[in-house]
C-alpha cells in the first residue's frame, strides 16, 4: 500500500515561504494569482493492509510528527 | 548545584551553554547524550541551540522523540528547571512543553544580529526589577517567528509567561515575543543566546544574569552566590 501525506500551513498562519514563491511566480508573468501556499509530501510504502486500526495510528503519527497541529494541517491518499 | 546540558546530533550551541553555566557562573555543569534516558540528579536542564538532526521535517520535530526527551518531561512534570535556548526553544515547543511554535522568519532571511530585547515582568525571578528594563542579547536563526491562536497568547499575557520582546521585530513574531516560560514556570525558552553573551569577547554579558534570573526560579541563592 502507498500512503501519500500532505501537510500544508494552516490557512489562517502566516506563510513567510508561500508569499515568497507567490511573488516569484507573479514576476514570472503569473496573473491572477490570489495565494501561494507551500507545504511538504511524505510518501510512506507499507507491506501492511489497509485497516481501522491502521488508520488511528497513521493519523496519530501525522498529528504527533509528520505535522505541527499548532501551524499545520495534514490530509493523506492510500492507493492499494 | 548540577547543570545538564543536552546534545543532539546536530546541536552546535552546546559547547556554549556548557561555558555559559561552567565559566561564567562557575556551576557544576555536565553533558547528557540525546540516547541517555536518565538525567541524574539534575538541577538545571539546558537544552542548546543548533540544528538537531538537520532540522528535517521541522525545527526540533525529530529531536522531541529523542529517548532523553521522555526523561525532560518527567523532570518537568516534577517540577524540574528547563531552559531551552534556540533551537531548544524550537524542540520545547515541538515536545508541548511550552506552547506555540516557531516558523521561518517572515524575511525568509536567517538572522544574525545583536538585539535590544524589553524585558517582561514574568514572576519573581525573571522580571524588570532583577534585569533591567532592557537587555542586549544576539540572535542567529532562520525559523524564529512565533505563533500561537490568539486564545493562546492571550492566556501568555493573562499569566505573565512573556519573558522577552524584541525591540525591533528581526523574524516577525507576534508581539515581538522572543521569549516565554510555561504557566507553571519552571519551563523557559528563548530564541535570543544568553549562551554568547558572557565573555569579554562578546556582544554583551546579559547572558550572565539571563542564567541566574532562571536558575533563582528555584534557587534563590544562586544570585548572591554568583554575581
Amino acid at each position: 500500500m502507498k500512503i501519500k501525506v500532505f501537510v500544508t500551513p494552516k490557512k489562517n498562519v502566516l506563510d513567510p515561504q508561500g508569499v515568497a514563491v507567490g511573488h516569484a511566480l507573479e514576476s514570472l508573468g503569473l496573473r491572477g494569482l490570489k495565494g501561494t501556499r507551500v507545504g511538504k509530501v511524505v510518501e510512506l510504502e507499507l507491506s501492511e493492509p489497509d485497516s481501522p486500526e491502521f488508520r488511528a495510528q497513521l493519523d496519530k503519527l501525522c498529528r504527533d510528527l509528520l505535522s505541527n497541529p499548532v501551524i499545520e494541517d495534514y490530509h493523506y491518499e492510500i492507493a492499494q | 548545584m548540577n547543570i545538564a546540558v543536552l546534545q543532539f546530533p546536530g546541536s552546535n550551541c552546546d559547547q556554549d551553554a556548557f561555558q555559559l553555566f561552567a565559566s561564567g557562573l562557575r556551576l557544576p555543569t555536565r553533558f547528557v547524550w540525546h540516547k541517555e534516558t536518565r538525567l541524574g540528579d539534575a538541577d538545571l536542564v539546558v537544552v542548546p541551540g543548533g540544528f538537531s538532526y538537520g532540522d528535517y521535517l521541522r525545527c526540533g520535530a525529530i529531536a522531541r522523540f529523542s529517548p532523553v526527551m521522555a526523561a525532560v518531561r518527567d523532570f518537568v512534570e516534577k517540577g524540574g528547571l528547563v531552559l531551552g535556548i534556540c533551537n531548544g526553544f524550537q524542540i520545547l515547543c515541538e515536545a508541548g512543553l511550552l506552547p506555540g511554535a516557531l516558523i521561518r522568519n517572515s524575511s525568509l532571511e536567517f538572522r544574525c544580529v545583536t538585539c535590544d530585547l524589553a524585558v517582561a515582568d514574568a514572576g519573581t525571578a525573571f522580571n524588570t526589577r532583577v534585569l533591567g528594563r532592557r537587555i542586549r542579547l544576539p540572535i542567529a536563526h532562520g525559523e524564529g517567528n512565533y505563533r500561537i491562536d490568539d486564545a493562546g497568547k492571550a492566556r501568555l499575557e493573562e499569566h505573565g509567561q512573556i519573558l522577552l520582546r524584541y525591540v525591533d521585530n528581526p523574524n516577525g513574531s507576534m508581539g515581538g515575543i522572543a521569549g516565554i516560560r510555561n504557566e507553571e514556570g519552571n519551563v523557559f525558552g528563548m530564541m535570543p543566546h544568553p549562551d554568547r553573551a558572557f565573555e569579554r569577547f562578546h556582544p554583551s554579558s546579559d547572558g550572565l544574569a539571563v542564567a541566574r534570573a532562571v536558575l533563582s526560579v528555584r534557587f534563590p541563592e544562586i544570585a548572591r552566590k554568583t554575581a
